[in-house]
């Protein structure tokens, strides 16, 4: 049994609504989550998945509606947005920096987690590749890089954006893995993906936001 | 709290080490157009000595405009700016990081250069220690003014004609009390007064614009 | 607006008819009736604008937002006014028609503010978003209005002293006074008007698909 996250709670979201200029993506969109599940956004292009991720992040601000974990408004709770590990369609990693030094400062700024790089480098197939510059990296593996974060962090609340996009089967498998890792400890996930997803075994729900 | 800032302040300054021409365009500029007004006026000894300050001045606000351009790009395209605004060392706290760097890279080789170039407009002795006070106190208050500017147009892609509408303006106290200072010394009165006013100026440029520079970048995420 | 008609041109009528003749500056004086009620606008629509912004950021009313950025072409207008007026003040006295002077300079920095303003907000392309970049921006701007005009008075200073504020012993003329309150009264009228009618047409294009628009619409 592994060890389950301290920091945990749930996630209600109230009369939502995100407009794009003139253009409504969505309207009174209410969902929850509690620990230990998974929430699975569907729709089309355009439909409002990003933008939904984004406003639950705190990078966009929703036009109407609240927020709440713990039944809290999140607006000025800082915790809450501490406690998400994020990976959108940007990478979040420097392409200046090789691709130990990318891992060092995601570790260095992560919640407290005591795995080592070296460990880490190996478990993504990056560890001969340790000291080339990010820039020089294929899609995919800078895919990895970016994952790489949620192998390092405490955090009990995922967001996930596409997660696995130029990713090669093995890869997404030892993610996959990860992710049910993470939600049996007792964690939260959010996601999109028009890949096939292996969640087997958790509590997934579905939000198809073009209905 | 002060890993996180430490951090982004190696990693700024790593970055700028392996992409060494953004750090040194600028320096060019700088020297590139200090040149061309003797080029423009003529070898006009006291023409030249009495208008060197200003001269030295624009150029250094222009040049300060121009290379914060870089300040928050790339980590605005690569999404390291939406992952620094899920740590828990606040925003306003990591952007004085990146622009303390930033000044390090940029402001601090223009006022190494600038003795050179004082040469090179006939500044008497006395007046580039001064000049060199001057710069010293004002460019980080330019660095942080401007990066509230930047921060606002960093998603822009006309960004960069929208960016000079919106500082400079702001920067222009700060190269008041400067040339004022400048022409104090020249004429021989102290220019305590107005180094007060520039260090004044800096306090509440660093007490004020983190937080502005924050609410900006977050806009600009939206 | 009737209203700003009336005092607009009884306070033109007797600032630029009823006023007796300045005995330093002859009858060029008689532009300071429209010069500084619209300079004394210019700066009070930039605050009405920093509050709204910080209304706006605060409690993020759609309404504040629209306000804000509806003062900022009447401000810059009245800056505008300001500064051509004020050259044309300076043509007579100063025999050229620009004066590196204090006050001027100041209202030509104020009037680059509001540019930089109008281009933020026309740059983002989303309403909302381009309405919290412009709040931020006037409120960085207000905290530098003092430095600015200071750091100018102190660069430069040709303009007369202040002649109206000195309560206790006004060394203007109540004659010359009255017109100029009434001006700057008329001139305060005209921008709530014209704010008004700003806001309702923004409002009304940003709000164009809501219920209580088509509403309005149908029932006309």
């Amino acid at each position: 049994m592994e060890k389950q996250y301290s920091f945990t709670a749930n996630l209600n979201v109230k009369n939502l609504a995100c407009w794009r200029n003139d253009q409504v993506l969505f309207n009174n969109l209410n969902l929850s989550l509690s620990p230990a599940n998974v929430l699975f956004l569907q729709g089309e292009n355009g439909s409002g998945k990003t933008s939904l991720l984004r406003i639950l992040c705190g990078f966009r601000l929703a036009d109407e509606g609240d927020i709440f974990w713990d039944n809290k408004s999140v607006l000025s709770n800082y915790e809450y947005f501490q406690n998400i590990s994020y990976v959108g369609h940007k990478n979040g990693i420097k392409d200046e920096l090789t691709v130990e030094e990318n891992l060092n400062l995601m570790r260095s700024m992560a919640t407290a987690s005591d795995i080592k790089t070296e460990n880490v480098l190996k478990q993504i197939g990056l560890f001969k590749r340790a000291d080339v510059l990010a820039r020089q990296l294929s899609a995919g593996q800078k895919r990895k890089l970016a994952l790489a974060r949620l192998m390092m962090t405490e955090n009990s609340f995922w967001v996930l954006d596409e997660p696995f996009t130029s990713l090669d089967t093995a890869t997404v498998e030892f993610f996959e893995l990860l992710i049910k890792k993470h939600v049996t400890r007792g964690g939260m996930l959010i996601l999109t993906s028009h890949h096939e997803i292996n969640l087997s075994g958790l509590s997934v729900n579905h939000l198809n936001l073009s209905s | 709290m002060f890993t996180a800032w430490t951090q982004i302040f190696k990693r700024d300054l790593l970055i700028a080490f392996r992409r060494r021409s953004e750090i040194i365009h600028p320096i060019i500029f700088f020297v590139m157009v200090i040149s061309l007004f003797p080029l423009a006026i003529g070898d006009d000894k006291v023409l030249l000595q009495k208008i060197a300050p200003a001269i030295i001045w624009v150029t250094a606000l222009l040049a300060t405009m121009l290379s914060l351009d870089t300040l928050f790009r790339s980590d605005f395209e690569d999404g390291s700016l939406e992952q620094m605004t899920l740590l828990k060392t606040p925003l306003s706290m990591l952007v004085t990081a990146k622009i303390m760097a930033h000044w390090v890279i940029t402001g601090l080789p223009l006022i190494l250069i600038t003795p050179l170039l004082a040469v090179l407009l006939y500044m008497p002795s006395e007046s580039i220690s001064m000049l060199l006070l001057t710069l010293l106190l004002g460019t980080p208050t330019l660095s942080l003014i401007g990066a509230v500017g930047i921060a606002l147009t960093v998603g822009l892609r006309q960004g960069g004609v929208i960016l000079s509408l919106l500082i400079l303006p702001l920067y222009i106290p700060v190269l008041i009390f400067a040339t004022l200072a400048l022409q104090n010394v020249e004429q021989g009165f102290s220019a305590e007064a107005q180094l007060a006013m520039m260090l004044a100026i800096l306090v509440l440029a660093i007490t004020l614009s983190p937080f502005a520079i924050a609410a900006a970048l977050k806009v600009s995420l939206n | 607006m009737g209203l700003f008609a009336i005092l607009f041109v009884y306070g033109l009528y007797s600032g630029l008819i009823l006023a007796p003749i300045d005995y330093e500056q002859g009858e060029a004086y008689r532009i300071i009736f429209v010069h500084v009620p619209a300079a004394w606008m210019s700066l009070f629509i930039y605050m009405v604008m920093a509050i709204t912004g910080a209304i706006a950021l605060i409690w993020r009313l759609k309404l504040a937002e629209i306000v804000m950025i509806s003062c900022a072409p009447i401000g810059a207008s009245f800056t505008f006014l300001a500064l051509v007026t004020g050259s044309i003040w300076g043509k007579p006295m100063w025999n050229t028609w620009w004066v590196w002077d204090a006050r001027l300079t100041s209202e030509l920095l104020l009037l680059f503010l509001y540019f930089g303003v109008m281009a933020l907000y026309n740059a983002i392309e989303d309403r909302r978003t381009a309405a919290r970049a412009v709040a931020i921006l006037a409120l960085v701007g207000v905290v530098n209005i003092p430095v600015i005009h200071y750091s100018v008075e102190w660069w430069n200073t040709l303009h007369q002293g202040p002649t109206v504020t000195k309560f206790d012993k006004p060394s203007i003329h109540l004659s010359m006074l009255i017109p100029l309150l009434v001006m700057a009264v008329a001139f305060k009228l005209y921008f709530i008007g014209s704010l008004f009618m700003r806001v309702r047409t923004e409002l009304l294009a940003r709000e164009q698909k809501s219920k209580w628009v088509t509403a309005l619409l149908e029932s006309k």
